[in-house]
């Protein structure tokens, strides 16, 4: 079962902006799933398309089987949206906002309770629920805007740069969260800049820039694509210049670290091994660029040295 | 259409904009019933002593029935274009946008809170009004009717001002500069009989000179113009307005991109 697909979709703004250039896109259920791009590349378009918050130029989509052109009542009814900028009533009750969407989307009262404190309790904001929203510290707000999107439990989870500027404790229990009703059953589809949170929670990965797909596969298969990666190893002494690694590039660092590439067919275990010989010490080893941010940069490049 | 989510989602945005009504209650009620207050002692009280009797009624029982209609409209009118235009600027239209509430049960919504302020704050004034006159209402049904379909007109007003609102400015400029210059020439103070018959005519081109006759009508009896154009006029534009607020909200005018 799809829980999404979206054919040929293209957008033209008044302004004569050409957001989305035919994208294809399809969503298996229960998946969790990223899409990429830097900024103006058209996934807040796409995402609002999908959602009804932005009329599409041409192109069909449907949520579960259901078009957003013939039957949009229950497409809506599939999707939770979590927009990328603050959209809460800042007037309104932390209570009463997750209430009164349980509303629109035709929750009875009774069940309308239940929901919201579950999903409040759930997010660690059931003690804020008669406090207006304007009180709420940035990362609260988030949380609260995830709580409005999950109260009438959607199919269909999209979040939209769900953790920018919330502090590193709050994104990983996002996180966790997200994993929790992802492995419940909810397919999510999440757009990031945090490219290392789209590497640790999504198992599929689209990359769309300026308005067109160009990558779209198993988050295994794309990172498998990769064919280097630069290690920056931190020394137990100091040394005075680069060694000669056979087979590694390597460079010293200023600040006395050592970075060295890993190329397609070779091992850490020989890196460490000449390292060894030389009486170099290794303290701790991080990658010096994500993964995903490295192939990212690529692709694009690619792209643009195609054109 | 799904009716039972509909109505569902009707009731809810109804209470969110009853709360909302009495939460502001300060900027909602407390000023129209002040301004209703001074208009009774001013000019039904002071001038109206000299002013005497007005199409053959005590002048302060005269203005009466038009000082609640003004206020019910420019109460429906005003909450509506408020609470659109203030949920489209912060964005949280977006909440009704994304669910499957249809279009229909958002106008709905939103005019069934401005017609419930619009009767809060009128009720509100007829009672100020009771301090300062005596008003037997000789045609209930009329009455209500008539306050029920003016209130449903001004508050579908309000929500198409605020679907092409662009800035707070824009919520104003209606207020201002038609709605209440209809307002004090549709009749409120004066039966339109003592104008000249040029502005006799021109007065019957004002679609609030029919809902206040028509409510005095309801109230003391007596009406410049004839009941039955009332109601078609009203009638006339419920329809227009509703279909028009629909195709605003189909199209997306000012709400989607």
């Amino acid at each position: 079962m799809k829980a999404l697909s979206i054919k040929s979709l293209t957008k033209t703004y008044a302004n004569g902006n050409q957001a989305l250039k035919g994208i294809d896109l399809s969503v298996e259920a229960g998946d969790f799933y990223a899409l990429l791009g830097p900024n103006g590349a058209g996934k807040t378009t796409a995402i609002g398309i999908v959602s009804s918050l932005v009329n599409k130029s041409g192109g069909e989509v449907e949520v579960f089987g259901h078009s957003i052109d013939s039957d949009l009542e229950a497409a809506k009814s599939c999707i939770g949206l979590v927009p990328q900028e603050v959209n809460l009533n800042l007037w309104e009750t932390c209570g009463n906002i997750v209430l009164n969407q349980a509303g629109y989307y035709g929750l009875g009262r009774k069940l309308a309770r239940e929901r919201t404190e579950k999903y409040l309790r759930a997010l660690r904001l059931w003690d804020r629920r008669d406090e207006n929203a304007r009180s709420l510290s940035g990362g609260m707000k988030r949380r609260l805007m995830i709580a409005r999107a999950l109260v009438h439990e959607p199919k269909l989870l999209i979040l939209d740069e769900p953790t920018a500027g919330v502090d590193i404790e709050i994104r990983r229990s996002m996180w966790e969260f997200l994993e929790q009703i992802n492995s419940e059953g909810t397919t999510i589809i999440l757009t990031t800049h945090y490219l290392e949170e789209a590497e640790s929670l999504c198992r599929h990965v689209a990359i769309i820039d300026e308005g067109t797909i160009i990558e779209d596969a198993r988050m295994g298969d794309v990172l498998r694509k990769l064919q280097r990666e630069v290690f920056v190893l931190s020394l137990g002494e100091p040394i005075d210049s680069t060694p000669e690694l056979d087979g590694f590039e390597a460079e010293l660092r200023g600040d006395g670290e050592l970075e060295v590439a890993i190329g397609a067919g070779q091992t850490l275990n020989d890196m460490f091994e000449q390292l060894g010989r030389r009486g170099i010490a290794v303290v701790s080893m991080r990658n010096k660029a994500n993964r995903l941010e490295e192939l990212f940069m690529r692709l694009v490049e690619n792209k643009q040295g195609a054109e | 259409m799904n009716v039972a989510l509909n109505l569902i989602a009707i009731r809810t945005l109804v209470r969110k904009e009853v709360i909302r009504v009495l939460r502001i209650w300060i900027q909602t009620i407390v000023p129209p019933a002040i301004t209703m207050t001074l208009y009774f002692i001013i000019f039904g009280n002071l001038i109206g002593r000299r002013v005497g009797q007005m199409d053959g009624i005590d002048y302060m029982s005269y203005i009466a029935p038009g000082l609640i209609m003004m206020s019910v409209i420019t109460n429906s009118y005003g909450n509506v274009v408020s609470s659109f235009f203030g949920a489209k600027f912060g964005r949280h239209v977006e909440e009704m946008l994304v669910s499957p509430m249809s279009n229909s049960a958002i106008i709905i919504g939103h005019v069934a809170g401005g017609v419930l302020r619009g009767l809060f704050v009128g009720t509100l004034v007829t009672a100020i009004a009771l301090f300062f006159t005596r008003l037997d209402v000789q045609h209930p049904l009329i009455t209500i009717s008539i306050v029920l379909l003016s209130s449903v007109v001004f508050s579908l007003a309000g929500f198409i001002n605020a679907v092409y609102a662009k800035k707070f400015d824009d919520i104003s400029i209606i207020p201002t500069f038609v709605l209440t210059p209809l307002t004090y020439l549709g009749g409120v103070f004066y039966s339109i009989s003592l104008l000249p018959e040029f502005w006799q005519t021109a007065s019957k081109a004002n679609p609030i000179l029919y809902m206040v006759n028509a409510f005095r009508y309801g109230i003391l009896g007596r009406s410049d113009i004839g009941i039955l154009n009332a109601y078609a006029i009203l009638i006339v534009f419920v329809i227009v307005l509703f279909t028009a607020c629909l195709m605003l909200m189909r199209r997306g005018v000012g709400i989607r991109e």
